[in-house]
């Protein structure tokens, strides 16, 4: 089956608004949505990313310069991602519908390419 | 295992145990430690699972994140650096403490979710945090909102929605509470002497907690019986250290509060009919009172006779006795309530327990005693305006067959503020009234 990533975007200033109630009811969807996945056969895997710490690196015509970002400040980046297995776009975003993360930032979906010539 | 853990509970013991560490001018810097440990377990737990021991996880990643919090500040401002320092010195040894423990030396958060040791923090973080968040020098309001929030995890939005208050209003009333704080220094292990100092502060905002969670006031339902179990909750926290910090009638004081808390609780469930009407006392399907919280009631009530004192507490709980053992409203015990009221307008005489005890006067000596003692305090500005002073005035007209005056009283009472069943109940009797009125006309 196909599978899709479902790549987390969020800034960091999502989760200010939010109290411990909040918290607890998200965390506890977030548990039956990733069983449900998992119990389905869907669920392929996904890391959180660090915070705050990464690195984008350029080739600037003969050497390559680093710098220090992303950086969340304002706007959104990739905080991590699921990959899940699916039929289609549509089943992907039908997944993608119930993750809870839509609470307090986007998601992405991106079918992984596996082109067998 | 998740579903045991509540987030408010454990929120508001990181908070208090990183205060107790790091000293009450660095509450702040905890309640951001422990919103910034819930977003880390937001953003970790779907991926890599709950942790086995989740509410130590929150704690170790709570007090790692409050060092950086403050290396950061440190690095911003020039602080008193020897204060700084300290603090963080503190912190560091207890994060290396559980570290060690746990067998591990980079402070991993999965390692320390291993260690048998860290149980949660004790009660008595959780009770000097409740000393600290009603401590005197605070104006009332924040006091509550204060306590509200860093001792039963409530959000900002929460605490607004439960006063009717605007969040950004309770926002500034909170940081304007801790610097208060911070600049009075405070400090935060509670003494004995700091007990007795602010024990009828602590008592005061509790009753406050759970009579807004009471009284049908307009608002969010949810929130509301929230305000009463953890008035309830707090309450037994505060009865638990017995004698060590306590006198005897310090802990008197407060079995009493809790009596009058459980004894008011108990009818909860009887107060607003299918139809969403507040129903009275004497309309009220008693087999709906919980009888559990009528005996936990009882038992707090006699605890409360150890010492030598009586308080407002003892008063009020002996009057919600004498309702919660009535099997039916006629058998209420009215003459001993009406004795009561009489203690009671003399320790606390404000023009609502003047307006209880005339209708305790009025089940006694009859409905036209009770409108010359009501008619005796309805020039109260603040009773003026309120509801129950004209629904009263409107009963007891009914009672002397005076319906004219009657409707003219419940007209004027739904002009007054109240809510929805309250209102509900107001057009109902009025209603009352109108039928009673074009009755008599046909006649």
């Amino acid at each position: 089956m196909p599978k899709y990533a479902l790549m987390l975007r969020e800034n960091g200033t999502a989760f200010a608004g939010l109290s411990p109630a909040d918290f607890q009811v998200i965390i506890k969807r977030y548990g039956a949505w990733r069983d449900e996945l998992q119990r389905a056969g869907r669920f392929a895997g996904g890391h959180k990313l660090r915070d705050g710490d990464g690195r984008v690196m350029r080739r600037n015509s003969s050497k390559i310069v680093v710098t220090d970002g992303p950086f969340t400040e304002g706007k959104e980046v990739i905080g991590g991602l699921f990959v899940v297995e699916a039929a289609s776009y549509d089943e992907a975003v039908s997944i993608a519908n119930d993750c809870p993360h839509l609470d307090y930032g986007s998601i992405e979906v991106r079918e992984v390419e596996v082109t067998r010539p | 295992m998740i579903d045991d853990l509540n987030f408010q509970r454990v929120f508001a013991q990181i908070v208090a145990t990183l205060t107790r560490i790091l000293g009450s001018r660095h509450l702040s810097l905890a309640e951001e430690a422990a919103q910034d440990a819930l977003v880390k377990a937001l953003q970790l737990w779907p991926h890599q699972g709950v942790p086995a021991n989740p509410s130590a996880w929150l704690i170790q990643v709570a007090k790692n994140r409050a060092l950086d919090l403050l290396r950061r500040d440190q690095r911003l401002v020039e602080l008193d650096t020897s204060n700084g320092d300290r603090a963080t010195a503190r912190l560091n040894q207890e994060v290396a403490a559980c570290a060690a423990a746990s067998g591990s030396s980079d402070a991993d958060p999965s390692a320390a979710a291993r260690l048998r040791s860290e149980t949660p923090p004790p009660d008595d973080d959780e009770l000097a945090m409740m000393f600290l968040a009603c401590h005197p020098i605070l104006p009332r309001e924040a006091r509550v909102a204060l306590t509200l929030k860093t001792v039963c995890g409530f959000g900002v939005g929460e605490i607004a929605r439960a006063f009717l208050a605007r969040e950004d209003a309770v926002a500034q009333r909170l940081v304007r509470a801790k610097r208060q704080l911070r600049e009075a220094d405070v400090d935060f292990d509670l003494t004995a002497a700091d007990y007795a100092e602010r024990l009828d502060s602590v008592l005061d905002v509790l009753y406050l907690l759970f009579n807004e969670g009471y009284t049908a006031h307009a608002g969010d339902r949810l929130v509301r019986s929230d305000l009463c179990r953890e008035a309830i909750r707090l309450g037994d926290l505060l009865a638990a250290p017995g004698t060590r910090l306590c006198t005897t009638n310090e802990a008197a004081a407060v079995h009493a509060l809790l009596a009058l808390m459980h004894l008011q609780a108990a009818r909860l469930p009887a107060r607003v009919g299918d139809d969403q009407v507040l129903l009275r006392l004497a309309e009220q399907d008693r087999s709906l009172w919980d009888e559990s919280s009528i005996a936990r009631g009882l038992q707090h009530l006699d605890a409360a006779a150890s010492g030598d004192t009586l308080t407002v507490y003892h008063v009020e709980a002996g009057i919600a006795a004498c309702h919660a053992v009535a099997a039916r409203y006629d058998d209420t015990d009215w003459p001993r309530i009406a004795d009561l009221y009489d203690s009671l307008i003399v320790m606390k005489p404000t023009p609502i327990v003047a307006l209880n005890r005339a209708i305790a006067l009025s089940r006694v000596h009859g409905p036209r005693a009770g409108l010359a003692a009501v008619e005796a305090i309805a020039d109260d500005p603040l009773l003026a305006r309120y509801y129950l002073l004209h629904a009263t005035l409107g009963e007891l007209a009914l009672e002397t067959g005076d319906r004219d005056r009657a409707g003219n009283s419940f007209r004027a009472a739904l002009e007054c503020e109240c809510s929805d069943p309250e209102r509900r109940f107001l057009e109902k009797r009025l209603r009352t009234a109108e039928r009673l009125i074009s009755a008599a006309r046909r006649l």
